[in-house]
């Protein structure tokens, strides 16, 4: 589903910052894979790439299949609403509008007509145990139902893959296990998913984890979440 | 562009943060509030100065023989010259494109004393003799009776039609004037009508308000005078060009009475044409100060409009990259930020240009109800045509207005509005 080339990447500011020092990792469809790494190891930099918001300087990214590189803004909106889900930090729903509009959000941009649109993302909020909080705004929300509705928005479009960042750096313990879990629900039905943490406890709970320092892969662990205690991985 | 989903969408950003929206709009609002009122305004003069010239035909000259200034022909120069009743015929003969031809005598009166009598009531008039066509130059309306016609023209009848301060001043409003019979100059006369210039402003040799208006035949027995008169206009005929037409004339009459080809100080001529042609260019002008006022007020409320969307749009960095990293393009995100742009300038033109037009109804309305013969203001509205005008000017400002805010809108990428700051 994903493969990665030799990715490089330099942010030119006054002093020129080698980030990504030729990343290669392949990602097959259905995984549920973690990238681990310090701050500055070039993780979030190297979701930006694979989230095409973001370029690079060398190598090849293939998502889906399709080469991604050079896109133009139009292209990488395309293919950002089509094949990927995002998943923030700080759920990044748009204040002013209800859970149920922002869930059906992206389905607006792909064109899709009221009704359905909301029939659609009505499904989606119920699937999440949302559906009487579907007229609330953002600020009527907990951290655990607005992180439920930004998942509800990333897979509304039914993408490819699921890019989540720190999905659960802005919520407490028990939220988070529920949060994981059901994160971990999606990727059970074959969606590909890549989580970015440093968490370990997070990282824990999927299969592949991918430790990145100073712009490479130190190393690919493989880990079985079954065998691990939920309640004890995440503190 | 503008289907229910967007409008709802823009409604929402608009909406959002009324009092902004409220206070930017006012700026738009008032430019074209400004604009209507100041066209309606200068069209209220328009029509006022019009209304005061109306009634006149605005396509009459009038010939005047003066004294000669050149020598020519053994005739010395400074020579006095007339003109006759066979210079109309030939006019009418050999010129093509005059539809009124009217020669005129006139009396004017000698000292200040009275002149004119009806029993022992008296006044001082002018005197005018006249054919029947003067009244399609310097229109009348009848108020008593009738105008001079052909019988008495063909007859050199003793009648006369008073203007009516005459009949006021010498007969007095209380009788019946018609089939009085009045003294003009010594000669008695029937009144066979009473008549009043449907102008007083413009006038030649004296207000027919204040003329006795004889048949021009009768004046020149009256006073042996032949078959000679004193001047004559004329009006031309549509398609045809005044001044070509008096530089016809005159070359007629230079042939007819031995003036040289080069006289210009032989005749007074001159035409309502350049008077109405001078009070066009002043209007011009007027118009087209008020425009270049109410566009840069307009201006004002448009770069307050651009402004205020400038902020917002760096206010919504995090938004707009949401939405980019969700997937609109960026045609996307131009389309909503100009339509927000326009709605919000659209919504606040046309407010001011309805209260614009509206206030202006009801002025009109009050300069209507109050008619005063002096009054220089007069239906102060604007057309259609302006309204349609101003209406495609507020689009205008409105896609202006957003060019700037949806600039740098698109500027803004969907990793700058993630980024945890």
């Amino acid at each position: 589903m994903i493969k990665l080339n030799n990715i490089n990447k330099t942010y030119f500011g006054a002093q020129p910052l080698h980030v990504l020092k030729g990343i290669n990792l392949d990602v097959a469809e259905g995984e549920l894979v973690s990238i681990m790494g310090a701050s500055g190891s070039g993780k979030s930099t190297l979701l930006n790439i694979l989230g095409i918001l973001d370029n690079y300087d060398e190598g090849e990214y293939y998502l889906a299949g399709k080469l991604v590189k050079n896109l133009s803004e139009n292209q990488a909106a395309e293919f950002r609403n089509k094949l990927i889900g995002f998943i923030f930090q700080s759920f990044n729903l748009i204040p002013f509008k209800t859970a149920l509009e922002n869930v059906a959000l992206p389905l607006f941009y792909q064109g899709v007509n009221r009704k359905k649109r909301n029939m659609m993302a009505m499904e989606y909020l119920e699937r999440f145990g949302l559906k009487d909080w579907a007229d609330h705004y953002p600020n009527e929300l907990s951290g655990g139902q607005k992180q439920r509705v930004s998942i509800a928005r990333a897979l509304v479009t039914s993408p490819k893959i699921i890019l989540a960042d720190e999905p659960t750096g802005a919520l407490d313990s028990k939220t988070s296990a529920e949060v994981m879990q059901i994160l971990r629900e999606v990727n059970a039905t074959g969606i590909t998913m890549v989580i970015v943490t440093h968490e370990r406890g997070i990282a824990n709970l999927t299969r592949k984890i991918v430790h990145l320092k100073d712009g490479i892969i130190e190393s690919i662990e493989e880990n079985d979440p079954d065998k691990m205690d939920f309640t004890k991985e995440i503190k | 562009m503008f289907d229910l989903d967007n409008i709802n969408e823009i409604w929402q950003t608009i909406a959002r943060n009324k009092t902004r929206s409220i206070l930017t709009a006012f700026g738009v609002f008032w430019g074209i509030f400004i604009l209507v009122i100041l066209l309606a305004c200068g069209n209220g003069f328009n029509n006022g100065l019009q209304s005061q010239i109306e009634g006149f035909a605005t396509n009459s000259s009038f010939m005047i023989p003066t004294n000669t200034t050149v020598a020519y022909k053994g005739y010395q120069k400074d020579r006095e010259w007339q003109l006759d009743m066979s210079d109309m015929e030939a006019i009418k003969k050999k010129i093509k494109g005059i539809d009124d031809l009217s020669p005129i005598s006139s009396r004017w009166t000698y000292n200040g004393e009275n002149n004119v009598f009806y029993g022992i009531k008296g006044g001082n008039f002018s005197m005018k003799g006249v054919l029947p066509n003067y009244n399609e130059i310097d229109r009348c309306k009848v108020l008593y009776g009738r105008f001079i016609n052909e019988a008495d023209i063909a007859d050199a009848r003793k009648v006369c039609v008073l203007g009516k301060k005459v009949y006021e001043d010498v007969i007095g409003t209380d009788k019946n004037p018609l089939g009085l019979m009045i003294k003009a100059n010594g000669i008695y006369y029937q009144v066979v009508g009473v008549i009043e210039a449907y102008n007083s402003k413009v006038s030649i040799m004296g207000s027919v308000n204040e003329t006795v208006v004889l048949p021009l035949t009768t004046m020149q027995v009256a006073y042996h005078t032949g078959n000679k008169f004193d001047f004559f206009m004329f009006t031309t005929a549509s398609g045809y060009n005044t001044k070509g037409l008096q530089a016809e004339v005159k070359t007629l009459l230079r042939e007819r009475h031995d003036i040289a080809p080069e006289d210009e100080g032989a005749f007074m001529c001159f035409d309502l044409e350049d008077v109405f042609t001078m009070f066009d260019y002043l209007f011009l002008g007027i118009k087209i100060l008020i425009w270049i006022v109410g566009i840069g007020t307009l201006l004002s409320g448009v770069v307050g409009v651009s402004n205020i969307m400038l902020v917002t749009i760096k206010e919504r960095t995090r938004e707009i990259g949401v939405r980019r990293a969700l997937g609109a393009k960026p045609s996307v995100i131009i389309r909503q930020v100009m339509a927000e742009s326009l709605l919000l300038t659209i919504l606040a033109g046309v407010v001011g240009l309805v209260i614009g037009v509206a206030i202006m109804a009801v002025v009109s309305g009050i300069v209507g109800n109050t008619p005063s013969e002096d009054m220089m203001f007069l239906d102060p509205q604007i057309g259609f045509g302006a309204a349609i005008v101003a209406t495609i000017i507020i689009v205008l400002s409105g896609l202006l207005a957003g060019v700037l805010p949806a600039t740098r809108a698109i500027q803004i990428k969907a990793i700058d509005a993630i980024r945890e700051e």
